[in-house]
Order: C-alpha cells, then sequence, then structure tokens
C-alpha cells in the first residue's frame, strides 16, 4: 500500500513540476507576449509588452524577463511573475537579439543598422562599449565558459570573437551565406552558426576557430532556397542538434557526434527561433507564418502538438 | 652627342621604373590589402518630359548603390584584408561611352559596372579591348541581350521584360484575371515590353482579347477623361495591361477607362527588382542605410548597382582573389549565393548570364506580392519560372 501512495505522491509532484513550466512567446505583430502551458497545450494569456518585440531572454535566476522591444528602440525588463515592467537597458537602436552573460551582469545586443554590438552593465542599466562588426550583425550569443562573446554579421557573412575580457575582436571566421544564429555547444568547445541563404550549418572548434564541418540539408520535395536555417540547438549531452529550416516548415534533427542529419520534422510555417524544455524532453518551435507553436516530444522524436499563440511569433523562452 | 643620348634615356627609364614602383606600393598601401579595382561607366541624362512633377528626376540613379556597396564589402574587407575601389566615369550627355571605355577603363579594370543603354552596352562588350573583363549590366531589361545578343563577358543585374512579364501573368493567373487588354505605347522600348507580355500570356494561358496603340495626339477637344473612356470601349477584359516604360501616359489610365479594371503592367501594378514598400527579409535595414547615404529612395538602379558590387565581393571574399579568372569562375559556380533582401539566395543562370532573383509586384504603396508565386513549380529552382529557361534560350553562351 504505502509504495502505491508514494507512487502517486511522486506523480503528483513530478507532474506538478511540469506543470510549472511555462513557454513565453514573443508576437511580433501582436506587440504581446504570449503564455502557454506546454503540456496540456493551451495558451494562458497573452500580455502587451511593447513595440515590436522579438528577442527576449530570462536572467539565470529567473527573476527578471528582459525583451528587445525594437520599434521602441529598447530591451525592457519585466518581474517574470507578475509580468509588471521594471525599466529599460540602453539597447541603441533597433534591437533584435541579444545574448546574456553566464552570470547574467552583462547583456550583448546586436545594433543591425549601425553594425555595431552594444555591451550593456545591466546593474548599471549602463552601455559601457560599442564594438564595431560587420554589416547587419544579429545572431549573438556568450560562451558558458564565458569566454567568448559572438557576433554574426549578415552581410559580411562572419562570425566575430570577441574576447569577453577585453571586449575586443581577436577573430573573424568567414560563413556561408547570411549566418543567423549562433550557439555554443554546452561545453562551450564547439559553435553552430546557422547560414540562412546557404542552407547550411558550419560547425567551428571553439580552440583553433577552424571549420570542422559544414552540414547542408535537403528536404525531399522542398526546393534548396526554401531551406533557410536560422534558430539551432544542442542537447547538453550533444548528442543531437535541433536546426529550424524557416520556410521549408521543418526542423532538421541532426547527429551532434557524426554530424549526420537524422530526420526532418514537419512543424508550422517558417519556423524561426528553438527553445528546450527544462529537462530537455521537449523542444518549442515559433512558426511566424502559421501563427502557432509546435511542440517536439524529444523522446519519440515526434511533434504532438500546435497551439496558435498570435500573429507572428518570434522569440521563445522557457520559464521553469 | 650618342653618349649624352643614351644617359638620357637611362634617365628616362629609370623614371618610369620608379614610377611604376610608386605605383606598385600606392596599389598594396592600405595596410598590404590586397585591392579589388571596380570602375563604374556611365552617362548623364536629359530630364525625360513627366506627367508627375511628384517625382523628381534623379540624374545619378545607380551610382549610391555601386558605394554603398562598396562600404559594406569594405566592412568585410577589413576582416580578410581587401579593399575595394570604385572609379567612377560619368560621360557628359554629349560624350561618348565607347571612348571612355576605351581610353581610361580598357586594360585597367577587369570588373566593369555598366549603367547604359543597350546599344551602348553591345558597342562596349564588342570590343576586342572588353572580351577579358566582367562587365555587369545594372541598366537593361532588353530579352534580347539574354538571348540572341547575349555576350560572354556580361552579367544583367535587373530582371528582364520577360521575367516581369511571367512575375505579373502568375499573379494574374491566381487571381484568374485572364482576359488582358493590351495597351502600348509608341516608342521601341513599349513594343518590347508588349512583347514580353505577349510571350507570358502565351506561357501561362492568358487571353489578349484587345490590343490598342495609344497614340500621342494633341488635339485640344481630348481630355484624358473623355480620350480614355472612349479609347478603352473594347470586348470585356479582365485588367488593362499597359506597356509605357517612359511613363508619357500610362499614370492617366487608371480611374478613367471605360469599365471598372484594374491596371497592370509598367504603371498600377508593376513587376520591379526594388521598390521603396519593399520591407521583407531584412530589406528594410538596407532602404534604411540607403537613405541615410544618398537623401533619397533606392531605385531599381542603385539595387542593381548593389548587388554588382556586392557580388563582386562575395566572389573576392570568398576565393581571397582578385584575379578576374577566380572571381569570374566564382560568380558562375553552384557555391555562389547573393544575400539580395529577397528572401532566396541570388545567384547568376550560367546559360544567360542573368541574375535569377524574385521579383516584386507592387502598387504605388503597397506590396502586393512577390514571383515566382507559390504553385508555380520548376524541377530545379522555381526562381527559373521567371523569363527565358535553359532550353528556350536562344544565347550561346561558351562555357569558360
Amino acid at each position: 500500500m504505502k509504495p502505491c501512495v508514494l507512487k502517486i505522491a511522486l506523480l503528483t509532484l513530478l507532474s506538478g513540476a511540469a506543470y510549472a513550466e511555462s513557454v513565453l512567446v514573443t508576437l511580433e505583430k501582436d506587440n504581446a507576449l504570449a503564455i502557454v502551458e506546454p503540456i496540456e497545450g493551451k495558451l494562458i494569456k497573452t500580455l502587451p509588452v511593447g513595440m515590436k518585440p522579438r528577442g527576449l531572454a530570462l536572467s539565470p535566476d529567473g527573476k527578471l524577463l528582459y525583451i528587445a522591444t525594437s520599434d521602441e528602440n529598447t530591451i525592457k525588463i519585466f518581474d517574470a511573475e507578475t509580468f509588471k515592467e521594471l525599466g529599460k537597458l540602453p539597447s541603441g537602436d533597433d534591437p533584435e537579439t541579444f545574448a546574456l552573460s553566464p552570470k547574467g551582469d552583462r547583456m550583448y545586443v546586436s545594433n543591425e543598422d549601425d553594425a555595431l554590438v552594444t555591451v550593456i552593465d545591466i546593474a548599471k542599466k549602463k552601455a559601457i562599449k560599442q564594438i564595431k562588426v560587420g554589416v547587419e550583425p544579429e545572431g549573438i550569443t556568450v560562451s558558458s565558459n564565458n569566454k567568448w562573446v559572438i557576433s554574426a554579421s549578415e552581410t559580411t557573412n562572419m562570425v566575430h570573437w570577441i574576447d569577453v575580457k577585453t571586449n575586443a575582436i581577436v577573430d573573424n571566421t568567414l560563413v556561408d551565406a547570411r549566418p543567423r544564429a549562433v550557439m555554443f555547444t554546452g561545453d562551450s568547445q564547439q559553435l553552430w552558426v546557422s547560414s540562412e541563404m546557404a542552407g547550411s550549418v558550419t560547425i567551428i572548434d571553439a580552440n583553433t576557430r577552424q571549420i570542422i564541418k559544414n552540414i547542408k540539408f535537403a528536404v525531399q520535395g522542398v526546393t534548396p532556397e526554401k531551406i533557410q536555417p536560422v534558430g539551432v540547438l544542442i542537447d547538453k549531452d550533444r548528442k543531437r542538434a535541433y536546426v529550424a529550416l524557416g520556410p521549408a516548415n521543418r526542423v532538421a534533427v541532426v547527429n551532434a557526434q557524426t554530424f549526420e542529419v537524422e530526420k526532418y520534422l514537419l512543424v508550422g510555417q517558417r519556423v524561426w527561433n528553438l527553445a528546450f524544455s527544462a529537462d530537455q524532453k521537449r523542444l518549442y518551435t515559433t512558426n511566424g507564418l502559421s501563427n502557432d507553436m509546435s511542440i517536439i516530444d524529444l523522446d519519440s522524436q515526434t511533434v504532438t502538438k500546435s497551439i496558435g499563440v498570435g500573429t507572428y511569433p518570434w522569440g521563445v523562452a522557457v520559464k521553469p | 652627342m650618342i653618349r649624352s643620348m643614351r644617359a638620357y634615356f637611362w634617365v628616362l627609364i629609370k623614371i618610369i621604373i620608379i614610377g611604376q614602383l610608386l605605383n606598385a606600393s600606392l596599389a598594396v598601401a592600405k595596410g598590404n590589402k590586397q585591392v579589388i579595382n571596380i570602375a563604374y561607366l556611365t552617362q548623364q541624362l536629359t530630364p525625360p518630359p513627366t506627367l508627375s512633377n511628384l517625382d523628381p528626376f534623379i540624374d545619378n540613379k545607380g551610382e549610391p548603390g555601386a558605394e554603398l556597396a562598396i562600404k559594406d564589402n569594405d566592412t568585410t574587407g577589413q576582416f580578410t584584408q581587401q579593399s575595394f575601389v570604385l572609379k567612377k566615369f560619368v560621360v557628359p550627355v554629349d560624350g561618348n561611352v565607347v571612348d571612355t571605355y576605351s581610353k581610361a577603363i580598357a586594360g585597367k579594370f577587369d570588373f566593369v559596372v555598366l549603367n547604359l543603354s543597350a546599344a551602348q552596352l553591345l558597342a562596349i562588350a564588342d570590343l576586342p579591348v572588353a572580351k577579358q573583363t566582367v562587365l555587369f549590366d545594372v541598366t537593361t531589361s532588353d530579352d534580347s541581350l539574354r538571348n540572341e545578343q547575349c555576350r560572354n563577358q556580361v552579367l544583367h543585374i535587373l530582371p528582364s521584360r520577360a521575367m516581369r512579364a511571367d512575375a505579373l501573368a502568375q499573379y494574374m493567373m491566381k487571381k484568374r484575371w485572364k482576359q488582358w487588354f493590351l495597351v502600348v505605347g509608341t516608342t521601341e522600348e513599349d513594343r518590347l515590353y508588349a512583347a514580353a507580355i505577349k510571350r507570358a500570356a502565351k506561357r501561362f494561358g492568358m487571353e489578349i482579347v484587345a490590343e490598342k496603340t495609344w497614340e500621342h495626339t494633341y488635339d485640344s477637344r481630348r481630355t484624358e477623361q473623355s480620350d480614355v473612356a472612349v479609347f478603352t470601349q473594347v470586348d470585356d477584359y479582365d485588367v488593362l495591361v499597359v506597356a509605357d516604360e517612359q511613363a508619357q501616359f500610362g499614370e492617366y489610365l487608371a480611374y478613367r477607362t471605360w469599365n471598372a479594371r484594374p491596371v497592370i503592367g509598367t504603371q498600377g501594378l508593376i513587376a520591379t527588382a526594388w521598390h521603396k514598400t519593399h520591407e521583407q527579409w531584412g530589406a528594410v535595414q538596407i532602404q534604411n542605410r540607403f537613405k541615410e547615404a544618398a537623401g533619397r529612395w533606392m531605385e531599381e538602379q542603385d539595387y542593381a548597382a548593389y548587388l554588382a558590387v556586392r557580388a563582386l565581393g562575395e566572389a573576392a571574399t570568398r576565393t581571397k582573389s582578385n584575379t578576374l579568372k577566380d572571381i569570374k569562375a566564382y560568380l558562375l559556380s553552384d557555391a555562389f549565393a547573393l544575400q539580395g533582401y529577397k528572401g532566396v539566395p541570388l545567384s547568376f543562370r550560367s546559360w544567360d548570364g542573368q541574375l535569377r532573383q524574385p521579383v516584386l509586384l507592387a502598387a504605388p504603396k503597397s506590396m502586393v506580392s512577390v514571383a515566382p508565386l507559390e504553385g508555380f513549380l520548376h524541377p530545379k529552382t522555381e526562381l527559373d519560372t521567371l523569363g527565358y529557361d535553359q532550353p528556350e534560350t536562344l544565347c550561346k553562351r561558351s562555357a569558360e
């Protein structure tokens, strides 16, 4: 009898924990944030957050939520519980994406029109440095060992290696046409870069900054031009990587050890950004043109749900 | 006497050698950077007669586009140790562009952007000294230059008339506006545009139910209000397709026709490489950057000149070279993928040197659609549903 009770208690606890996770999606055209409960697959509510919200991220302690409201030329800070606006950061013009340092004390913002990366001291709410990069910088990330900030410039077709200590570029790697997302593996040893116009992902060794591999995607029945990789995520064990293929409406599943493409999963239209659930058992996608998000169960590698969220879902973050 | 002559010669030779050394050192002066020299040749134009004072005459279409691309290339170049230099040659209205090419450009530049008419382009391309070059045509839409009159070293950036007409036809097919009334102006360009429209109509199963030529008459009893209404009393049709490339009468047609019908073609809904309403796929960024630099909206030729110089930049960066052989091979290779703010990579058609690209379908203040439209399929790339595809081409380009 006892073990059974314990089991039930454990189950409740587990499902309770799972229920606690919420998925936050910025809606570019609705000027809003959608909050989704991923187990039931329900849109809980939609909150106004500001004009043209795109990139978003939670502080490492989960207490603050940052949202780039591009048409207001700022990054807003919200309380992650109450969603009350707490302040603004001086992001420079038209912020689209940004990255947080592992400790959450610094923010790095791409200023696309000005070919700059702005470094912000979050506590002081002050821009402390502007770094000149290539034309139209967009994708940006910080390695988890806090060594590198990577900025990808779309028109220069490069990733810039910025030393966190000096905030200066130390190296540049030429990649395929129109690099969009940049993402380190969990151990900071590899950098994965998606190239939208070339339909490829480039993997770079972070120590030598040499290209190890170039993965080209091909989906049966889809012409090459439609395969436009954007969001990239690699799981914590570096077993698999997931690449959002834009208007090809698919997420590619890549073996992160052999770099072979294992599968293409059909999701919504123009899939752009990706996020893992806290336990990395699910993957969430934003599908810009079908106004929904998809949920992929990673154990079975199947798309389990699609949930209408609002107009032009852009970024996605998970609040455990 | 002979000795002094010799001494004189030696001095002369020394001067030449020093001069050349100086030249060579200038070429690598920019911190040992590899220099890519590009010539830009254009001729001043006389303002054409206009129907509207709303659109000011722009006398430098193309140039700010090329300059912006140089800036973008140089930003990349600072990381790759390459430097891009644009030398502009602006020939006066009464000047001769072929002379300018022969004297100032031939032998000095491997890469030349030409903002010239079809006839001038051919005259230059046929010069023996212009054979070993890459000439970027940023102005013409002539189908003949991409077919019977094609030249090996010429790359065409703007969509041909056939591509534009096909783009319109695809959209008309989607709307099921299949009965066309074609109104053609009296210039040679208008006739060429009308020919492309007829070709597209045939390709996409449209029917031209009526065709009329707009004669420019100066009878003061006739006004647009009465004249267009009478002129457009023809068998019933779905859309009026106008061919008026110089915009001499086309703007007068909409809202004045006998029946309530939309106008498409060179006015009304137009098919274009670039438009101020275009904002998708990062286009808003280049619109902003261009406006800031040039103080005006980006025109088609600006976009074409931008793409031409960016294509060179892309090829030079990828090949790490500034030689004609390497760059030309890369431009025409499968690896070449140019980002042109149109959502898909742009590349050159190997059979006629035409830049493969989506064509925008725009109304004066709204982007209506982008061709190729969903559903028009092609075994290789949907972009090749626009214009002359490989099996149809009349161009005999040698593969070099």
